[in-house]
């Protein structure tokens, strides 16, 4: 049966079991538009900059391990989603980008709000797509949704121009893909599986260091039967977090650079370290020379770009983490690590994270410990980039994959409020915390108007320092505390919520944190709480930039706290 | 880290963009192309990329890794260590006069080059070869005057029976058979 273009666009997404998209209209796009109510089952969320839409789509990707798409008009519209498309990119999350495009007679002559947005996105996309006749549209869907998601997932995005979505074309859902051209490797070499067995038997000192790969490749259950069995100690990247339950004996935190004391310590004297599903990021290195100098290396990772390209690999896997870990736990024999697991438990103790109770004032590590608390660590929490990001990972102990939303590649600051935003659209079920700061929180502020008009309840922490803390810490550590463009005014946030009519409450006094927290809970829709937290806490332990990852810097304090705290499962 | 000239033998899908992006790679990555040459392979539907780059084993191996992961390349090899035959072609257009034709056109004979083009105040010579000897006909050629240089970049091949699209053949068999 023929169709247009726009029709067969919104068949093509229903088709991938798509329920809901992120996107903001403008010209080009007016025939998608006008098509969109013939299609009641596809949700449309209309935000308030592109911006917001990638970031959308990108948390509602990573809280539900399905596709997110998001949509942008042509030129400024699709210029917006850069920076979206971007941080899904460095985070390997599945994003289907679409953007307008002027009409084809128009493509190249500078048509207004035309923009090459597939040569622009050409190093952020794992591929794009122009869609030139109305005929291939239903094909390029089918490829888009299967590459975004398959292999190691990222963005691909699809332009549309205007005259494609009202051109006629015969619709019939592809059922096969011929892409000869890309290859997903699945099951490790088994030679290579033996040999990391082998290792892992023979390890005194065995270290899994766990990524984000982990958890799209929803492998946590594998992974516990690896540590368990073997009795190796966890600690994870900042994406790996919840891949692991982090109130799991086992588990030693996050590494690198505002990592554990206990985590870095361990990394430095590990005899093997058994990386999976991350890439060596430098934030997790610290100073490459000085990384892990007595380990010999397993790398398990799904892209083989990855292997050796930051640190080579003794025993390179490519293959699914999952797959991958199911093999070797049929090669591993049950050991135990006494000495090395009180070894860590020893340097736990010694460098424990700064203590919550340390001060009279309002401490953001309080709040978030409070945070826990009160949602008994069961919320999906979703950060914004800087100072309350650091503490947001420390103090919240997570357990379930996909419960810690957080932008690590790129480091986008506005990811929080939107990408929270897409969490809760796509896990209604869950409470979803947006846990900001005053300067990562203004720069996507205006998607408070759409959670306002698709009553989204997302719940907003803002830690409010009034500086851009995690600029001024470095300021404060390595420019002998030259503040310069690091403080920052900010509006009246419970006031500015208000005008959006949200709810809020501003809070200045440790004693009001719990009361605050359990009436955002309480509220049904969105609300705000403005945490006025002591404005130069800064962030530890702390790996200085350049230096090896055993020399972290501690909190300047006293007193011993019992964080990280354990129960055993 | 030893850096060495690496050959790189690319078979690509002929889709729109797809030298963008392997360019794009190229960039992004700080890796530096020598000499790339593209052309029809004997697939229809797939071009072949010959790319020379130099740097070191591990970056090499990088270039490589990076550019399998493009959707539209199909497959990527590194053929340097292989017993292989490159070759270049190069138009020179050099100066001559009465007095210096005859010298330029021995020259031309000892490279087994050919006269494409002859006119009054010059002459072009087409040579195929590899590197080397078409660096050393370009070093004699030089001192009559060289007008105007086009060279087509390197293409390789690995000797024998290995090669070609894996795959393919079988396909192109069952083409074959259909058609008969």
């Amino acid at each position: 049966m023929k169709k247009t273009g726009a029709q067969i666009i919104c068949e093509s997404l229903i088709a991938e079991g798509v329920e809901v998209m992120f996107g903001f209209p403008g010209g080009v796009l007016l025939p998608f538009y006008d098509t969109l109510p013939q299609y009641p089952q596809l949700r449309h969320v209309l935000v308030r900059h592109e911006q917001g839409a990638a970031h959308a789509a990108d948390g509602y990707a990573r809280a539900t391990g399905k596709v997110g798409v998001c949509m942008a008009t042509s030129g400024p519209g699709a210029t917006n989603l850069v920076t979206g498309i971007a941080n899904a990119y460095l985070d390997s999350v599945p994003i289907v980008a679409l953007t307008g495009q002027v009409a084809r007679p128009f493509i190249g002559k500078d048509a207004f709000q035309e923009i090459d947005i597939t040569g622009i996105t050409l190093p952020i996309t794992k591929h794009s797509y122009v869609a030139m006749e109305a005929g291939s549209l239903a094909e390029i869907f089918k490829e888009a949704f299967y590459l975004a998601s398959s292999g190691r997932p990222g963005p691909v995005l699809i332009d549309l121009p205007k005259d494609v979505q009202t051109e006629q074309a015969e619709y019939s859902y592809p059922e096969k893909l011929d892409l000869p051209g890309y290859k997903v490797p699945t099951r490790g070499h088994p030679t290579q599986l033996k040999n990391a067995a082998r290792l892992i038997n023979e390890a005194k000192r065995p270290l899994i260091i766990a990524g984000r790969g982990v958890i799209i490749s929803r492998a946590s259950e594998e992974l516990k039967q690896l540590a368990e069995t073997s009795q190796i100690p966890v600690i994870s990247t900042l994406l790996g977090i919840g891949g692991f339950p982090e109130n799991h004996m086992l588990s030693y935190g996050m590494a690198g650079m505002h990592g554990t004391g206990c985590a870095n310590k361990a990394m430095d004297s590990t005899d093997l370290l058994v990386a999976i599903g991350m890439r060596f990021d430098d934030r997790v290195t610290g100073n490459i020379s000085g990384f892990a100098p007595h380990a010999k290396i397993i790398h398990i990772d799904l892209d083989p770009a990855e292997i050796g390209k930051n640190v080579p690999a003794h025993i390179p896997i490519v293959g699914d983490v999952k797959t991958v870990l199911q093999a070797l736990n049929k090669l591993i024999e049950s050991r135990e690590h006494i000495d090395w697991i009180t070894q860590l438990d020893e340097w736990l103790k010694q460098h424990p994270l700064a203590d919550v109770n340390d001060s009279t004032g309002l401490l953001p590590q309080y709040i978030i410990h409070q945070l826990y608390e009160a949602t008994q660590g069961n919320a999906i929490t979703v950060t914004g980039v800087g100072q309350h990001q650091m503490w947001a990972a420390q103090y919240y102990l997570h357990t379930e994959p996909g419960h810690f939303i957080s932008s690590g590649g790129l480091g986008t600051m506005g990811f929080g409020l939107p990408a929270a935003m897409g969490a809760k659209v796509g896990r209604p079920d869950k409470t979803v915390w947006c846990i900001d700061g005053d300067g990562s929180l203004q720069m996507t502020i205006q998607e408070l108007a759409t959670l306002v008009q698709d009553n989204i309840a997302v719940k907003i922490a803002v830690l409010n320092n009034g500086y851009l803390g995690m600029v001024r810490q470095w300021q404060d550590l390595f420019y002998e505390k030259r503040y310069v463009a690091t403080p920052i005014s900010c509006p009246d946030f419970v006031k500015v919520a208000e005008a959006y009519r949200i709810p809020g409450l501003r809070v200045t006094q440790r004693e009001e944190v719990a009361g605050a927290i359990d009436q955002a809970m309480a509220y049904d829709g969105p609300f705000l709480i403005d945490f006025m937290v002591e404005p130069e806490e800064n962030v530890f332990p702390m790996v200085p930039p350049g230096a090896s990852n055993i020399e972290f810097i501690e909190q300047p304090k006293k007193e011993v706290s019992t964080w990280p705290r354990k129960s055993i499962p | 880290m030893a850096t060495q000239k690496h050959t790189l033998v690319a078979i690509v899908q002929d889709k729109p963009g797809v030298l963008n992006r392997m360019a794009s790679l190229f960039r992004r990555r700080g890796f530096n192309i020598e000499s790339i040459a593209v052309g029809h392979s004997e697939v229809a539907h797939l071009s072949r990329v010959t790319i020379i780059v130099n740097g070191s084993n591990a970056m090499v191996e990088q270039v490589r890794k990076q550019l399998d992961k493009l959707i539209d390349v199909v497959k990527v090899s590194d053929i340097t260590g292989d017993n292989i035959t490159i070759r270049e072609l190069a138009l020179v257009k050099v100066k001559a006069g009465s007095a210096t034709r005859s010298e330029i056109i021995e020259v031309a004979d000892i490279f087994r080059a050919n006269i494409v083009d002859v006119a009054s105040d010059s002459l072009t010579i087409e040579i195929t070869g590899d590197e080397d000897k078409i660096e050393s006909m370009l070093k004699l050629l030089k001192g009559f005057g060289i007008r105007e240089i086009a060279r087509t970049g390197r293409v390789a091949m690995v000797r024998g029976n290995i090669g070609g699209v894996p795959g393919e053949e079988k396909a192109a068999g069952r083409r074959s058979k259909k058609q008969a």
